[in-house]
C-alpha cells in the first residue's frame, strides 16, 4: 500500500524510454529524496509537487518519502515528471485507486496551484509510448493539438491535478478524442510567388529545385529579391504526408517551437537562421538536453542561409554530413542522438563585400582580391553538393514597370506535383523518391540520359571542365528538368541547361 | 515576548509529559528526562521491554500553521541527536548497548487529548 508505480517517458533526442516512477512512504522524519539521476529542473519538482498536492486539497505525506525513477542509470531531465511523481505519491498513500494507473502514461509539469502546464516534446513522447505498446496517455490539455496527429494512442488532455485524481477515482474511463480541424494549416495565406516581379531564371531554378530537391545558391545584388524567392520556396513544395508532418512536428515539439508553426501544419517548414548562428544552433546540441538545430528543424523543408559567406568558418561545412546522409548524429556525455535532417539547402550571397560586382560591375568598390576571396569562403566541398548556382540580377526597368504580377505559387506547385508524380512512378521499385537522391550507380545503369547528351558530358569530362561527381549531379538536375517538361528521358538540351545551371552560368 | 517564551516552554513541557505517559503505557521505563549538556538536550531517555535504550525527541505544536512538527528536525539536528545519545550512553557507562532514536510529534487540541505521532527509529 505504501509503494506505488506510475509510468512516464524519458526522452533523449527523439528516442523515448518508459520510466517507472516508484514511490515509497515509510515512517521516519519527514524527508523527500528523488533517485534516478535527475537534473536541476527535475530536482526542483519536489517543491512544485508538494505545493500542487497541498493546494489541490490533497494530503502530502509528512513521512519519509523516496521517489525512484527507474531505470536508475538513465539520466532524466525536465519537468514532465511532475504529474507522475504526484500521482505515485497519492497512490502510495492510497488516495487514488491503483487500477487506473496501469497501461497509461502520465506527463505534465505542475504549477504551484495544481494546474498542469504544457511541456516540450509531447509528440515524440507519445510516439515512444505507442511503440512501447501503451494505449493511453494523460497529457497537459495545452498540448492536446500535438497528439491529434497520432492514431495509435488515446491521449487525454487534463488541465488540473484535481481533474486527474477525480478521473482516476471514477475508474479512469476512456475519453473520446477531441477533433481538431485540419484544413486551415495548408498552403493558403502563405507568401506567394505572384509577389516576385520578373526574375524569370531564378523562378525557374526554384522550380527545378522544388521538383528534384536540388540545393540552390543564389548570388545577387542586395535588394534583388533573393530572400523573397527563398521564402516562397515552401509554397511551391507539395504538402507533407502525415508521416512526414509527424516527423517535422516531433522535431519542433522537442525544440519547443510551436510559436510560429502549428503542430498540425502540413506545410514544409522554412527555417532561416541568421548568419551569426553558432554551430550548435545549426546542427543541434546541448549539455543536459540535446536539442535539434536549424538543419533538423528544416527537415522535410527548406533551410535558408542568407549572406552565406558571412557565416563563421566551418559552420556551413558542418552541414556537409547531413547533406550527404540526411541525418545528423550528435554525441555528448549523456549519449548520442540522431536527428533526421533532410532539407533543401538554399544559400544566398552577395557577389562581393559591397554587393555590386554583377553584370558590368560598374559601381563595385571592392578590389579584385576582395571579390575573389569573398565567394571563396563558400568551401569547395560544400559548393560541390550544390546543384543549382544562379545569379539573381537586379530587376530591370522594363520588368518593374510591367506591373504584371508573376505566376502564382499554386500554378507552379501544380507543375511541381505533376513532375514529382512522374519521378515517383519511375522510382516505384527504388528506395528513393527524388531525383537528387538517385545513387550514381543507378544513374549510369538505369537512369542515363540520351546518347548525345551523354557524349556532351563525356566531352566536358575529357576537357576537365567538370568532375565525375559533377557529371552525376548534372544528370540528376537534367532528370528534374525533363520531369518538368514531361519528357521520358533527359535530352541534350536538358543536360546543357542543367550544366549551365550548375556551373554558374546564366540560365535561359 | 517574554510571555510567549514562557507559554512555549509550558507547551513543550506538556508535550513531553504526554509522550512519557505514552511510553509508560506501552511498557517502557522512563529513566531520564531533559538530560542537558553543553551540546544540547535529550527530552526523554527510556528503556523498553527488550532492554533497548530509546532516546526520544519531542516536538509539540498547538497548530499545524507552521507545518508538521517533525519537519523542523533538519539533518543537522538529527545528527546532534545521534551525538547526544552516544554522550548519554558514555556518561552512564552503557556504551555498546543497543539503542534507538525516536521522534514524537505532539499536536495539542483545546478540548481533547493531545494527538501523538510516534516515529520509531528515525535515523
Amino acid at each position: 500500500m505504501s509503494v506505488a508505480q506510475v509510468k512516464a517517458i524519458s526522452l533523449l533526442g527523439l528516442v523515448g524510454e518508459v520510466v517507472l516512477v516508484e514511490s515509497d512512504i515509510s515512517d521516519g522524519l519527514p524527508s523527500y529524496s528523488l533517485l534516478g539521476l535527475p537534473d536541476a529542473a527535475l530536482n526542483e519538482s519536489r517543491d512544485r509537487v508538494r505545493a500542487a498536492i497541498v493546494n489541490s486539497e490533497l494530503n502530502w505525506p509528512n513521512r519519509k518519502v523516496v521517489v525512484s525513477l527507474s531505470p536508475a542509470w538513465l539520466p532524466k531531465s525536465g519537468s514532465s515528471f511532475d504529474l507522475p511523481i504526484a500521482l505515485s505519491l497519492l497512490s502510495a498513500q492510497g488516495a487514488i485507486p491503483e487500477e487506473g494507473l496501469q497501461e497509461t502514461i502520465f506527463i505534465g509539469e505542475l504549477a504551484l496551484d495544481g494546474s498542469i502546464r504544457s511541456i516540450r516534446g509531447v509528440l515524440p513522447i507519445l510516439i515512444a509510448a505507442s511503440r512501447a505498446g501503451i494505449k493511453r496517455a494523460v497529457i497537459p490539455s495545452a498540448n492536446i493539438e500535438e497528439s491529434s496527429l497520432l492514431t495509435g494512442i488515446n491521449s487525454i488532455g487534463m488541465s488540473h491535478l484535481r481533474d486527474v485524481v477525480e478521473w482516476l477515482r471514477n475508474g479512469a474511463p476512456d475519453v473520446a478524442r477531441t477533433n481538431v480541424s485540419e484544413s486551415k494549416f495548408t498552403h493558403e495565406n502563405q507568401a506567394d510567388f505572384a509577389d516576385v516581379a520578373g526574375q524569370k531564371s531564378a523562378r525557374f531554378a526554384a522550380e527545378i529545385s522544388a521538383v528534384g530537391g536540388h540545393h540552390l545558391l543564389m548570388i545577387g545584388a542586395p535588394g534583388a529579391g533573393k530572400t523573397m524567392i527563398a521564402q516562397r520556396l515552401p509554397s511551391i513544395l507539395p504538402e507533407l504526408s502525415t508521416d512526414a508532418a509527424i516527423e517535422v512536428s516531433a522535431m519542433h515539439s522537442i525544440a519547443g517551437g510551436f510559436a510560429q508553426r502549428s503542430p498540425l501544419s502540413l506545410l514544409p517548414p522554412f527555417v532561416a537562421p541568421h548568419h551569426s548562428a553558432s554551430r550548435v544552433a545549426i546542427v543541434g546540441g546541448g549539455a543536459n538536453v540535446i536539442r535539434p538545430g536549424a538543419c533538423s528543424l528544416a527537415h522535410n523543408g527548406v533551410l535558408f542561409i542568407d549572406e552565406a559567406p558571412e557565416c563563421d568558418a566551418g559552420i556551413l561545412d558542418s552541414l556537409r554530413q547531413p547533406l550527404e546522409s540526411g541525418n545528423i548524429s550528435i554525441s555528448r556525455s549523456i549519449g548520442t542522438v540522431i536527428f533526421p535532417a533532410q532539407f533543401l539547402l538554399v544559400l544566398a550571397a552577395n557577389p562581393c563585400p559591397c554587393g555590386k560586382f554583377l553584370g558590368r560591375g560598374r559601381n563595385c568598390t571592392c578590389s579584385s582580391l576582395q571579390v575573389r576571396r569573398y565567394l571563396a569562403k563558400l568551401s569547395g566541398p560544400l559548393m560541390d553538393r550544390i546543384d543549382l548556382k544562379i545569379e539573381v540580377d537586379s530587376i530591370s526597368r522594363g520588368e518593374f514597370s510591367a506591373m504584371q504580377s508573376g505566376e502564382a505559387s499554386s500554378q507552379i506547385r501544380a507543375r511541381v506535383i505533376a513532375a514529382r508524380a512522374r519521378a515517383a512512378e519511375r522510382f516505384a521499385q527504388c528506395s528513393w523518391q527524388l531525383n537528387s537522391q538517385i545513387p550514381s550507380q543507378a544513374l549510369r545503369r538505369d537512369f542515363a540520359p540520351e546518347r548525345s547528351a551523354l557524349n556532351f558530358l563525356h566531352d566536358e569530362l575529357d576537357r576537365e571542365r567538370i568532375t565525375a561527381r559533377g557529371l552525376h549531379k548534372i544528370i540528376r538536375v537534367a532528370w528534374s528538368i525533363a520531369d518538368l517538361r514531361g519528357g521520358k528521358v533527359p535530352t541534350l538540351e536538358d543536360v546543357q541547361l542543367a550544366h549551365s545551371l550548375r556551373e554558374k552560368g546564366q540560365a535561359i | 515576548m517574554q510571555k510567549r517564551e514562557v507559554r512555549n516552554q509550558q507547551i513543550g513541557r506538556y508535550g513531553e509529559d504526554a509522550v512519557a505517559l505514552y511510553l509508560a503505557n506501552r511498557g517502557a521505563e522512563v529513566i531520564d528526562r531533559n538530560w542537558r549538556i553543553k551540546e544540547g538536550e535529550i527530552d526523554i531517555v527510556a528503556r523498553n521491554q527488550g532492554g533497548l535504550f530509546l532516546f526520544v525527541e519531542v516536538k509539540t505544536r498547538s497548530s499545524l500553521a507552521f507545518g508538521h512538527p517533525l519537519e523542523s528536525i533538519t539533518p543537522q539536528k538529527a545528527g546532534r541527536l545521534q551525538r547526544l545519545a552516544l554522550a548519554w550512553l558514555a556518561t552512564h557507562r552503557a556504551l555498546g548497548c543497543e539503542y534507538r532514536i525516536d521522534c514524537a510529534a505532539v499536536l495539542l487540541h483545546i478540548n481533547s487529548e493531545p494527538q501523538i505521532d510516534y516515529r520509531a527509529g528515525v535515523l
